[in-house]
């Protein structure tokens, strides 16, 4: 391909570079806040060198406040949901592409209209059950209506879909049941799909709010993004010590920004793979 | 159930692997199923009925002989009948739409142009630009507010580029005045025509609801756009690498200039991916929330609420889950309308497809009668 360089591609690097700059920007801006004193964040939010420099943020996130705590509890959550999220959405999504029952097309039809429901407009009537239930304030009432995502459970079906039944076949030819078939057969053949739906419900509940807010009212129960927003929004007394909230917002980015980097190519897999094919 | 053993065999074939499937079928979606009918559907029914009662949030809704029926009352309070529950509604309602009318076109179009800019055959380090643009979609609305409330302090990052080009910048988060009023503002006209001061629909004043966003709310609008660009210009990718570049390039054979096949061939050809594109914005910023709690407590939050936090705090600060719910199903309804309506407009707009051809047949129709 030869390599023409115009005025167009030229202009073109300009506006990406001065773009992917103000998208980088405020990411690196708080990396380097973090490390500065009150005074210099507050007085200085520009320059790019903390001078002193200072992790006395991270020390007192980490001794001063749960932080710890709010981390523990959004490991367990996330984990907990993760992993019973790919269960259960590859178990409906195997159903539903798979075996025959009665009521299938009401399911799907029923997971489908779910799938339209804003989960915002859901907050205040899921606090009204999970109150009702007793769950509130508890890891239950937390957890529990995490655990299935209809969306996850389409990806799941539309991606069984597109494996061939013959394999199965003769996996039932040779005596395997309903449950042998899709755990040792199919599922393994899905891992492209799992990894998917793993990055995405690692990430959304890794990253969940709304739903925390309205589900638990104890300190010991925050989790990273109830318990830093609680930082950020100046509740906890954090007024204008930016070094800190800023902080608390490098912390919790990182677990996600290394599962991005690390799954970098899948998650960008929409347009690389095309752009391969 | 008889029918089932007598059923012709051949649909069994067809479609299943084995006999008895019903059995495990169901097996497998239960878990899905109780998940959904528990936290979805009967959150959904139960909220249905708390919108149409007075509970008070103690004890429970159903069977509790405090709980009385009041029909429409609840949504009486929100949209029609004067008050402060009122005000607020409409005020929450007033900031969203301007949210939305704003962060809307700006993350689409700045998604596309993205996209188009990544997608070019020249261009090298794509996948460095589109995992720079792409990132903020990663991260956690809280962590990207707390940055941003730092970025647009009174001296912030934000202000300091602004005093580059000699332009003092605004408290931004302590600022309530409508940016349209400010533009008013600068020509003399700083208060109200008569009669416009009072309130109008939905107890907000003629003046207030012509006031665009406020400073305050910028900020939210601004990063809206930064953390929703990156999600919707992978949408687009895919969507420009599902045309090809095949058929550009055949436009540009035929002559046509970069803008004309933009306008002309691609963006006609990217009408599914648009359509999703609009549908899942207009969704999302009918949703705010986040944001909004985050900044409740700056000085101009009273600019920024939404129908979604105002439903939180009327269930959980005002101890009314009534109007609550009430706002949550006219926010629902909001919702689906504004899908509806768009699915229409696109519908009709579209040069290639359905809504030209039913234009094209009119026309024909009018041409030979």
């Amino acid at each position: 391909m030869r390599q023409k360089v115009t005025a167009g591609l030229i202009a073109t690097y300009a506006v990406l570079v001065a773009l992917a700059l103000v998208y980088i920007y405020p990411f690196l801006i708080a990396v380097i806040g973090s490390f500065k004193t009150d005074s210099q964040a507050t007085n200085d939010p520009m320059s790019l060198i903390p001078s002193p420099f200072t992790a006395a943020a991270y020390e007192r996130l980490f001794f001063d406040t749960d932080l710890p705590l709010w981390a523990m509890n959004s490991v367990f959550i996330a984990v907990v949901v993760t992993v019973a999220r790919v269960f259960f959405d590859s178990l409906a999504g195997y159903a539903l592409s798979r075996l025959q029952f009665a009521g299938r097309s009401v399911v799907f039809s029923l997971f489908i209209a779910v799938m339209a429901v804003p989960s915002v407009v859901l907050m205040v009537p899921r606090f009204l059950v999970i109150k009702q239930l007793g769950m509130f304030d508890t890891y239950f009432g937390m957890i529990l209506p995490l655990l299935v995502d209809a969306a996850g459970i389409f990806i799941m079906k539309q991606f069984f879909d597109s494996i061939p039944v013959s394999i199965e076949e003769a996996a039932r030819l040779d005596g395997a049941g309903v449950f042998r078939r899709f755990w040792s057969v199919t599922l393994p053949m899905a891992t492209p799909a799992l990894i998917t739906l793993t990055i995405l419900s690692f990430q959304g509940s890794w990253n969940e709010f709304a739903h925390f807010i309205i589900s638990r009212q104890s300190p010991e129960l925050h989790t990273l993004t109830t318990g830093v927003g609680a930082l950020v929004s100046g509740q906890l007394g954090s007024g204008n010590q930016f070094p800190l909230k800023l902080a608390a917002a490098v912390l919790m980015t990182i677990p996600v920004a290394v599962l991005f980097f690390i799954f970098q190519r899948r998650i960008m897999s929409t347009s690389e793979g095309a752009e391969k094919g | 159930m008889s029918s089932t053993t007598t059923a012709p065999a051949t649909r069994r074939r067809r479609g299943g692997l084995n006999k008895g499937e019903t059995g495990a079928g169901w097996l497998f979606v239960s878990p899905a199923i109780v998940i959904v009918g528990v936290f979805l559907v009967a959150p959904i029914l139960l909220a249905l009925w708390v919108s149409f009662t007075n509970w008070n949030g103690r004890f429970s809704p159903i069977n509790n002989p405090r709980v009385d029926f009041v029909g429409m009352e609840n949504y009486a309070k929100i949209t029609t009948e004067d008050g402060l529950i009122q005000q607020l509604f409409g005020r929450s309602i007033r900031n969203n739409v301007y949210y939305v009318l704003l962060v809307v076109p700006l993350q689409t179009a700045l998604a596309l142009f993205l996209a188009i800019q990544v997608n070019r055959r020249m261009l090298k380090a794509k996948s460095f630009f589109r995992t720079a643009f792409y990132f903020p979609s990663v991260t956690s609305s809280i962590a990207i507010t707390g940055v941003f409330m730092f970025l647009f302090q009174a001296s912030g990052v934000v202000n300091a580029v602004l005093g580059w080009f000699s332009i003092h910048g605004p408290n931004w988060f302590a600022d309530p005045s409508g940016v349209l009023h400010k533009i008013l503002g600068w020509f003399g006209l700083s208060s109200a025509p008569a009669g416009w001061e009072k309130p109008g629909f939905l107890g907000v004043s003629t003046w207030d609801w012509l006031g665009g966003p406020s400073v305050a709310q910028c900020v939210l609008i601004i990063m809206a756009v930064f953390t929703t660009s990156g999600t919707f210009m992978l949408l687009f990718l895919a969507g420009l690498q599902n045309i090809g570049s095949e058929v550009g390039e055949a436009a540009v054979m035929d002559g046509a200039t970069g803008w004309k096949t933009f306008w002309h061939v691609t963006l006609p050809m990217l009408k599914p991916t648009l359509f999703t594109v609009l549908t899942l914005g207009l969704i999302g910023t009918w949703q705010v929330f986040d944001q909004v709690y985050l900044t409740r407590g700056t000085p101009a939050a009273a600019t920024l609420t939404s129908p979604a936090y105002l439903a939180y705090d009327q269930a959980f600060s005002s101890n009314r889950p009534g109007v609550a719910a009430a706002i949550a199903f006219v926010l629902f309804l909001i919702i689906i309308v504004m899908t509806l309506l768009q699915r229409f407009v696109l519908a009709d707009r579209d040069p290639s497809g359905y809504g030209r051809d039913r234009k094209a047949k009119k026309k024909a129709k009018g041409a030979t009668s």
